[in-house]
């Protein structure tokens, strides 16, 4: 408990996961506010269209969590909570708690104010929340945001540069995951089982509401697994990265 | 109480520590002097367990660091003032560090009070003074009110006040009993601040022992001697078997004070136009003891410049 107040004390002393969080809801509730302001009966509102943002808010919050490691290299003041606390394991798992929290913290109000907003603007569409899809749709949102950021930490923990940990995140979540399905013959079916892909998959699967053209929504996921099975899927990956981020730091000379 | 058995340290092909053995003792301050890149903050790290020997071991109190619990109040370390996020406040910093510790939040304005900060304990470190910021190291250092306190080149960029006012607090928290261990590359300033040495160069060791002891085995003691007949006081001191030294219209002597000398040249004649006994500097004697362990050689080499040095004087 101690060690989480003090990632607590860390995070919130500093600015940016104010900004980040700034942004994140700017971005979502400002897609979702576009989205139900442009819909009519060619493309009417639906559940999906409300978290037509999330992708962004991904982005936004792994920029946050990576940031909450690199810039403690980069200012050495993990050195002094290495000093502080020498069993780097705790330390470090306590951080990435603390900041996936504040990740899924983020998910869960751009999720909801998102699917607020449009219902106010378009209070004729069905957006109800009367489904395990459509619960996913949402509050889901908040899962994803949490693994994404402990994804983050760990590439941070790893990468130790800003710069370095934040565009290797970028590139693999937004560039390299879809590229992959250049590759012929193989590159759909490896497409299928990479994280990110498989993660949208929980959000948006199951009913797959693709019916919709996709630009009216996040991108439907081509993994097959179950939608639950998919967030285990994910949570799984960020764990195996963290346990070896840990591990790293734990060998490496702080 | 600080121990280091054997501590060794290798990156790729440089053994940047080489098996160094030496102890630190309650009660005094304790010099780790040393030419640049010498060794002496990775062994300060190793002491802290923040970088892993190559071999060895560093103990404090007969513990490594790592096994220390609540290690802030064994051990207060500043190894860098600038280890602090620039846009946290001074007592942001504190803050959560004395809640890692389990150490009440008053005790904060206690040592921001101690250091003289109290009046910026809201401003943001990124905008402090070097002196501020290692105002603040200290702070951070004392929080815990720690038995052992190790700083790295506490003094470095600071003025003289601030370097004066370090000075005497290292004293001030030694005369308590605490164990102080101070790294320096300059000799100088050791002189002033440490009771005891200990002097590495290229990550070994090269002296152990009191501060005195050290300054006095390494300055050599010269006399410079002007005469006009100085031919006939060369016989003479030859003859004693002393070692003498031709500098233009003078005579090096070393090995003989300059009452013997005057005595010599009133036994023998010799009218003498100067007699004036040469003190070595500290920054001599530490070239002269460092000068092959230096890493990174200009290209004049380590005994050339003292005499360079010697000759400036």
């Amino acid at each position: 408990m101690t060690l989480l107040a003090v990632e607590r004390l860390k995070l919130f002393t500093t600015r940016s996961p104010w900004w980040s969080m700034l942004a994140a809801l700017v971005v979502t509730i400002g897609f979702a506010a576009l989205m139900a302001g442009t819909s009519d009966d060619t493309a009417p509102m639906d559940l999906a269209a409300t978290q037509f943002g999330y992708n962004f808010g991904v982005v936004v919050v792994m920029v946050m969590a990576a940031l909450a490691v690199t810039t403690e290299y980069r200012f050495s003041t993990i050195r002094a909570t290495f000093l502080a606390v020498p069993n780097r394991t705790a330390a470090l798992l306590a951080k990435t708690a603390v900041v996936a929290t504040l990740g899924a913290l983020i998910g869960a109000v751009a999720a909801f104010g998102s699917w607020g907003i449009a219902t106010l603007i378009t209070p004729e569409a069905d957006l109800a929340l009367d489904s395990p899809y459509a619960w996913r749709a949402v509050a889901g949102v908040a899962l994803v945001y949490f693994f994404s950021a402990v994804i983050a930490v760990a590439v941070g923990t790893f990468i130790r540069h800003s710069a370095g940990a934040i565009s290797a995140l970028l590139i693999y979540s937004q560039l390299v995951e879809s590229l992959v399905q250049l590759i012929p013959n193989v590159g759909d079916d490896i497409y299928k089982w990479l994280p990110f892909n498989v993660a949208n998959n929980f959000v948006t699967g199951d009913p797959d509401p693709s019916a919709r053209p996709v630009e009216f929504g996040p991108p439907p996921s081509t993994a097959e697994l179950s939608p639950w099975w998919s967030l285990a899927y994910f949570a799984g990956f960020a764990l195996v990265l963290l346990i070896l981020s840990i591990v790293s730091a734990n060998k490496r000379d702080a | 109480m600080i121990e280091a058995r054997g501590l060794s340290k290798r990156y790729g092909k440089t053994l940047a520590v080489d098996n160094l053995s030496f102890s630190v003792t309650p009660g005094r301050v304790t010099g780790f002097l040393g030419p640049n890149g010498a060794g002496k903050s990775t062994t300060m790290r190793m002491i802290l367990g923040l970088d892993t020997p190559t071999g060895g071991s560093a103990l404090i109190g007969g513990k490594p660091y790592a096994d220390l619990k609540h290690p802030l109040r064994t051990v207060g370390a500043l190894l860098d003032a600038k280890w602090v996020h620039p846009n946290r406040s001074a007592r942001g910093h504190l803050r959560w560090l004395a809640r890692s510790n389990q150490l009440p939040a008053k005790r904060v304005d206690e040592v921001l009070d101690l250091v003289g900060l109290s009046g910026v304990a809201n401003k943001r470190a990124g905008g402090f003074s070097l002196g501020m910021s290692q105002r603040l190291g200290i702070a951070g250092a004392l929080l815990g009110d720690p038995q052992v306190l190790l700083f790295d080149e506490p003094v470095n960029g600071l003025d003289p006040e601030g370097i004066l006012w370090i000075r005497k607090f290292m004293h001030r928290l030694a005369d308590e009993g605490r164990t102080v261990f101070v790294s320096s590359h300059l000799l100088s300033e050791m002189a002033l601040t440490a009771q005891d040495l200990i002097v590495i160069g290229r990550g070994r060791l090269i002296a152990h022992s009191s501060t005195e002891e050290f300054v006095a085995a390494a300055t050599e003691n010269t006399v410079r001697v002007r005469s006009p007949q100085l031919a006939v006081l060369r016989g003479a001191l030859g003859r004693t078997g002393v070692s003498l030294r031709d500098e233009g219209d003078s005579l090096v002597v070393s090995g003989m004070e300059s009452a013997d000398i005057g005595e010599l040249a009133a036994a023998n004649g010799v009218v003498l136009h100067e007699l004036s006994p040469q003190r070595g500097s500290l920054e001599e004697a530490f070239m002269q003891l460092t000068g092959d362990s230096v890493e990174y050689h200009t290209d004049l080499d380590a005994p050339a410049a003292a005499d360079l040095i010697a000759a400036g004087k």
